[in-house]
């Protein structure tokens, strides 16, 4: 199913599977699309002419304004559908939505769903190209790359480091996909969350588990703050919102204790005074605000490599060049 | 009916009456006359020339989903029975999970004439334990079996609480038939889609553990136990579920339990790449558990091999993997599926496999038929162990052809499905 020069084959349905070249292309090819974002005007034509849908099930906003900011400042057409207010509360069946789209020719299809596989199941059903930006507790490839770029903007590296995700990792597709690519790129790492929330079988992905926050803060350069579902009371996973913050809470006086400079993302949105405390989000260890930003130009290189963009070209492309 | 049908030359096994050896099997109007070497046809009679291949008493699947009434778009009675037919089972069991459930004597009724309508395998139907499967109020029991059912069960819908199973237990007994239960802790289960385990854990899919299922196969021999009725669990998947009932049986506890094709061979990484045809409950679970499975077929504590035929329409299968119903087809792969997988791998020998397939299933659920002794109803299986196939849904007789077995190829199948001394299949010569 390979896109002829596409690096990343025809889709883009998670990290799973990916090769550790394959995931560097993306971080290196995000680098030249960083610029465009601080520019006056912010647009370049490297998709002028594709075609792309954001079809999301499930609610989003950040995601959803980041992929879409990212193929505007691409250049290409972008139709946004959200599951109220589209035939899909009349009913229509996923496959449906999407042959009928693929019959108005479109390149790509941008698609966040609640239900696990979904990506793939489209992906193997319609010839274009497929981006996951969620699907169920699965994956969201892009969520977890610009993650990775973040803590190379930093670090400089990924291969070494010891990075913890914190929080509800049974539910959580950016503990996945952030699990599958950094494994693959040689760092270690955690998870660290009341059982209640860890997966069966976690630590035969090759993942330390703590059961303390205190102790993952003790071990890690890295924590990835991952946020809690408010439901998350009523499936009897928690006693309360408060007891978690208390047990498992990121605060300042716990990092604090950290033996080394710790960097504190987080995917958004934060509940502030749950998983994370303000004065550690607004504090100096924060990279969210930079994750985000990084968000648009890591979509921006997954986007153009999906197109058939080769990862030495991006830099010409953005100025202008035909790809 | 009337007439009389002679299969000649033969191997004829019958774990009823300990026969394997070539024999004829003559059956006169409808009925099983006799057993013998050389016997003269009488006349008028027709003849099967058996020569090579295998003669069984008509085979029995005590569990399939036939889905009428309401699920006419993914099976019919009518379609069962004639894909029952051609998997060589000459009798199955009705589940009363249909809409509306089979709770009352006129739905038992109903699915009666619609089966004998049909005119390939007999159906049987199984009533509801509940009031509409809903774990409230004890169904019709008495009448229903007045009406010809051969037991009750909430497969499905798994009766939830222990009190009122116990007073199904209880109430069972007077009519002499088995509750059948779906062993599984809705709780546990929670919204779990495919087994516990770090196959569930990499795909993001949420688990159902063993314990879901291990809690209540324990539960119903503790009922059994403390009621003294018959319980029969269905589709046992996990070890601890297997160790459990052996050790009920060896205790005394009057339990038969089944084991499934699909529980026998695949494992959950089988789901692997979100294939919702092998979506099923109980899922399939691990492989430590799959051996646990057949050990517990070997040894006889899984007394009964059934398919847990769950037909549903491509569009319903066509979904992601959350979103898409549990169940497989099997009533037309089950016995290829044996006798290549568990037969042919030396699991056990043909003989015990159609003991599985025959009196297991009669006995548990008191039904006539599973035996080739005289005076018995004119059901025979005749089978080609040898015959070379290739599982292709696009033949099913069955309406749905959900299946995780499709392209697989298989050693041994069915050649003549025989019902009261009819014919009512034949391969293709």
């Amino acid at each position: 199913m390979s896109e002829p020069g596409s690096s990343l084959g025809k889709d883009l349905v998670g990290l799973e599977g990916l090769t550790s070249d394959q995931i560097l292309t993306v971080l290196n090819t995000a680098e030249p699309f960083k610029e465009i974002s601080e520019r006056r005007i912010k647009k370049v034509p490297v998709l002028r002419g594709k075609t792309i849908v954001n079809l999301f099930f499930e609610a989003s906003t950040r995601t959803r304004v980041s992929f879409e900011f990212a193929e505007k400042r691409l250049s290409a057409d972008t139709v946004n559908i959200s599951s109220s207010g589209s035939s899909i509360v009349k009913g229509e069946t996923l496959v449906d939505t999407a042959r009928n789209l693929e019959a108005m020719r479109i390149d790509m299809v941008v698609m966040r769903h609640g239900s696990s596989g979904a990506a793939k199941f489209l992906a193997e059903r319609i010839p274009s190209s497929v981006i996951n930006a969620g699907d169920g507790s699965h994956e969201h490839p892009t969520q977890a790359l610009l993650d990775m770029l973040t803590i190379r903007d930093h670090h400089k590296k990924i291969e070494g480091l010891k990075i913890c995700l914190v929080g509800d990792i049974l539910h959580s597709r950016v503990a996945r996909s952030n699990i599958f690519g950094l494994l693959t790129l040689g760092a270690e790492v955690a998870v660290c969350g009341p059982k209640t929330l860890l997966p069966l079988g976690i630590a035969e992905l090759g993942v330390t588990v703590f059961s303390r926050i205190e102790e993952a803060i003790q071990w890690a350069d890295v924590l990835n703050v991952l946020r809690l579902q408010l439901e998350r009371m009523e499936g009897g996973f928690l006693p309360s919102l408060r007891e978690y913050n208390q047990v498992w809470g990121v605060s300042r006086t716990r990092i604090e204790q950290a033996p080394k400079d710790l960097l504190i993302l987080h995917p958004g949105p934060m509940n502030r005074g749950v998983e994370i405390d303000s004065d550690v989000a607004d504090g100096p260890h924060a990279m969210i605000l930079q994750q985000v930003t990084n968000g648009v130009a890591v979509r921006m290189a997954v986007l153009y490599l999906l197109t058939g963009g080769a990862p030495d070209t991006a830099e010409a492309a953005k100025e202008g060049a035909e790809v | 009916m009337s007439g009389a049908l002679l299969i000649r030359g033969g191997r004829v096994i019958d774990p009823s009456q300990s026969i394997d050896a070539v024999r004829d099997v003559l059956v006169v109007d409808g009925v099983l006359a006799e057993v013998a070497e050389g016997i003269d046809p009488p006349e008028g009679a027709r003849e099967i020339d058996a020569a090579g291949l295998v003669v069984t008493p008509g085979l029995i699947d005590v569990h399939v989903h036939l889905r009428e009434p309401g699920g006419e778009h993914k099976e019919t009675i009518a379609t069962g029975a004639r894909a029952a037919a051609a998997g060589g089972f000459t009798a199955v069991c009705a589940m009363p999970n249909t809409d509306p459930v089979v709770d009352d004597p006129a739905g038992v009724g109903f699915v009666l004439a619609q089966g004998v309508a049909a005119g390939a395998a007999r159906v049987y139907p199984v009533g509801a334990i509940s009031v509409g499967q809903e774990g409230k109020r004890l169904a019709a029991i008495g009448e229903m079996v007045g009406a010809g059912a051969v037991g009750i069960t909430d497969d499905g819908n798994p009766v939830m609480d222990s009190g009122l199973m116990r007073r199904a237990m209880e109430y069972a007994q007077a009519f002499d038939i088995p509750v059948a239960d779906h062993p599984e802790d809705l709780g546990l289960s929670g919204v779990g889609v495919m087994n516990e385990g770090l196959v569930a854990t990499r795909l993001g899919l949420h688990g159902k553990p063993n314990a879901s299922e291990d809690v209540h196969i324990v539960r119903d021999l503790m009922l059994a136990d403390l009621t003294g009725g018959r319980i029969h669990l269905q589709h046992v998947s996990t070890a601890y579920g297997v160790e459990a009932i052996r050790l009920a049986k060896s205790r005394g506890v009057r339990v038969t339990a089944e084991a499934t094709p699909h529980h026998l061979i695949l494992t959950d990484e089988r789901v692997e790449g979100f294939d919702t045809d092998a979506k099923m409950n109980p899922p399939l679970r691990s492989s430590a558990d799959r051996e646990a499975v057949r050990e517990g077929l070997a040894d006889g504590t899984l007394d009964v091999f059934a398919t847990d035929h769950a037909p549903h329409h491509y569009d319903e299968k066509e979904q992601a993997f959350a979103d898409a119903p549990n169940g497989i087809v099997g009533l037309e792969t089950a016995l290829g599926l044996a006798l290549t997988h568990v037969v042919g791998e030396g699991l056990i020998d043909l003989s015990t496999l159609i003991h599985r397939m025959t009196v297991g299933p009669a006995d548990a659920f008191g039904l006539p038929g599973g035996t080739l002794a005289p005076g018995s109803p004119g059901d025979v299986t005749i089978l080609d162990p040898n015959e070379a196939w290739t599982v292709d849904r696009g033949v099913f007789l069955s309406k749905s052809h959900n299946t995780p077995f499709h392209g697989r190829e298989l050693k041994g199948r069915a050649v003549f499905t025989i019902v009261g001394g009819r014919v009512v299949w034949q391969a293709d010569a």
